[in-house]
């Protein structure tokens, strides 16, 4: 029996929703294992986020709230997350997949002197225990069964595999605890956040998501699709060759060192589908498929594909839908 | 100043794999093996802060015998020599950052450039947990990078969750490297012949007092469960039927 602690990820003192993904796991392998957990929140000024992680159904939120940890830095917050974990006796802490915990747990893990798992798509218990974990490898054509020996494990967690927590009617108490960071000590300081604004939602989030690829042939191509996506308030997605071209910043891009989506429909466009895009958005529940090379692999796993070349295809596509919806 | 750049032997991304009959790994026969490409970014990096600053460039893989290829592909790109730590057993991301900690003790590099995360375990953990055991600061996922006119700090832009991250590292630093960082140089003929004369020193885990012992293991491989797709339509007007009365999401 051991506790399990789940860090969320905070963005401007609230609470992220994919953290919620996390959540999920761990209270649940909390439960199955008969241990406590805890969701902890680190930051400056962060009593919303406070507020929003007592509402899981946690046995407790631990916080860290202090001026010192005002800007991330994966230096200060493995420190904060630490001295936040060593008060519980855990056996397992996750977080959600993403660019803050891949940055930030396996420097939490040599503090832990704890295994590092990434990306896990299940936990496996057995006997009150957790037995071990799958994670893909070799973008997604391979699923490996994974076992952790250390006394603590750190694991990420993909935030399509799990789904998000619920909240409860009963509060989780919130326990302070005090971790003031010198930063003269840290060696590292975060100059600047330069962020792409969008009105669209993230692509974690959203229930469409519309991508394109080469096929688009340049950014007006994607003033294209975005027509598409306006009609069901969808993301913006991309394959490595339209980012890498600069058509559209980076953190569009879907697969797998981007990243990974299941939305409800998945519209790739222009995209021919290597293993690597697939990686990140196969397990999506309905694909379509744009593309006018028929051999293109996009359609060995789209539901629906269409020989077409795009800039016809798509206004045409758009036309049809609002004709119907 | 000195730069060391870790090189990992993967299989080629494109190679169709598939599973050993006892689950427990990939077959290898017939496979064709590369260097990581996210460490093909971080060599051509190291590269290019050498060729700024002036100094040496120093390239580790772990392994077989055989990563002393991957080795030579690094020296070939214009490393200056390699370390070959030779281990053929079973590890995870915590044995890989014990191993290079001691790498660094003796090297004392500047700047350690890895590549985001392997190709092949997808795992990217060991540069940060390496950054961790030595106590230096890391700046991850990077997408540009500039040594400050003092040689005593690394600012670097990197790859974020809805944009870019600046952060200011002091020296000596870990980067890790994202997809836009640069584009790796080819390397040509002569200096491919000249790689072969470049040393490359071989350790073993027991002479650098590293107990391998990993805490994380793969037991068994399955191949996930096949996507059912395939279906051409033939225009966007069938395309639209379906997806309001098939499939539903419109």
């Amino acid at each position: 029996m051991s506790n399990v602690v789940i860090l969320c990820e905070l963005k401007n003192g609230e609470l992220v929703k994919q953290s919620l993904s996390a959540v999920k796991a761990g209270i649940d392998a909390a439960k199955a294992t008969s241990g406590k957990s805890f969701l902890l929140v680190i930051g400056s000024g962060i009593d919303k986020a406070k507020e929003a992680a007592a509402r899981f159904g946690a046995d407790g939120v631990i916080a860290v709230d202090d001026a010192s940890l005002a800007g991330y830095t994966a230096e200060a917050y493995a420190s904060a997350a630490f001295e936040a974990i060593k008060t519980q006796s855990a056996g397992l802490v996750l977080a959600t997949t993403s660019a803050f915990s891949k940055d930030l747990l396996p420097r939490l893990a040599v503090k832990l002197k704890a295994g590092m798992v990434s990306d896990i798509l299940s936990i496996r218990t057995d006997g009150g225990k957790v037995s071990g974990f799958t994670r893909a490898m070799w973008a997604g054509s391979m699923i490996a069964d994974v076992e952790a020996s250390s006394e603590v494990v750190v694991a990420t967690v993909r935030g399509t595999a799990f789904a998000h927590a619920e909240p409860v009617a009963a509060a989780s108490p919130v326990t302070p605890v005090s971790v003031k960071i010198d930063q003269s000590t840290l060696r590292a300081k975060s100059l600047e956040i330069i962020e792409h604004k969008s009105s669209r939602p993230q692509l974690a989030d959203a229930s469409v998501v519309v991508s394109g690829g080469r096929g688009l042939k340049g950014p007006e191509g994607f003033k294209t699709i975005e027509q598409l996506a306006d009609l069901f308030g969808a993301a913006i997605g991309a394959s490595r060759a339209a980012v890498d071209a600069g058509w559209v910043p980076n953190d569009l891009q879907v697969g797998q060192t981007g990243k990974i989506v299941a939305p409800n429909l998945y519209i790739a466009v222009g995209i021919s589908g290597a293993i690597q895009h697939l990686a990140g958005m196969k397990d999506s529940k309905t694909i379509v498929a744009i593309n006018k090379d028929p051999d293109a692999p996009i359609f060995q796993i789209a539901d629906y594909g269409l020989v077409a070349d795009f800039a016809k295809a798509v206004p045409e596509l758009v036309d049809e839908i609002k004709k119907v919806k | 100043m000195k730069i060391l750049v870790t090189v990992k032997r993967v299989s080629d991304p494109e190679a169709k794999l598939k599973i050993k009959p006892d689950g427990s790994w990939i077959q290898t026969e017939g496979v064709k093996f590369v260097v990581n490409p996210f460490d093909e970014i971080a060599v051509e990096e190291a590269l290019r802060i050498k060729e700024k600053q002036t100094g040496e460039v120093v390239v580790v893989s772990i392994g077989d015998k055989v990563v002393t290829e991957q080795i030579r592909a690094a020296l070939a790109m214009g490393g200056d020599r390699g370390i070959f730590v030779n281990y053929t057993g079973a590890y995870d991301s915590y044995d890989i950052a014990n191993i290079l900690q001691k790498i660094v003790e003796q090297e004392k590099p500047d700047v350690i450039v890895l590549g985001k995360q392997a190709v092949d375990d997808d795992m990217g953990a060991a540069g940060f947990m390496l950054a961790e055991l030595l106590g230096y600061p890391q700046a991850a996922f990077a997408s540009k990078v500039e040594i400050t006119d003092d040689k005593k700090k690394a600012r670097v832009t990197r790859e974020i969750d809805g944009g870019l991250e600046v952060k200011e590292v002091e020296l000596p630093c870990i980067i890790t490297a994202d997809l836009r960082l640069n584009t790796p140089r080819y390397a040509s003929l002569p200096n491919i012949m000249k790689a072969k004369q470049k040393p490359i020193k071989e350790v073993t885990v027991d002479a650098l007092g590293v107990a391998v012992k990993p805490r994380v293991t793969v037991k068994k491989l399955t191949e996930p469960p096949k996507r059912k797709g395939g279906v051409k339509v033939e225009s966007v007007q069938d395309l639209v039927t379906k997806l309001k009365n098939e499939a539903k999401v419109i």
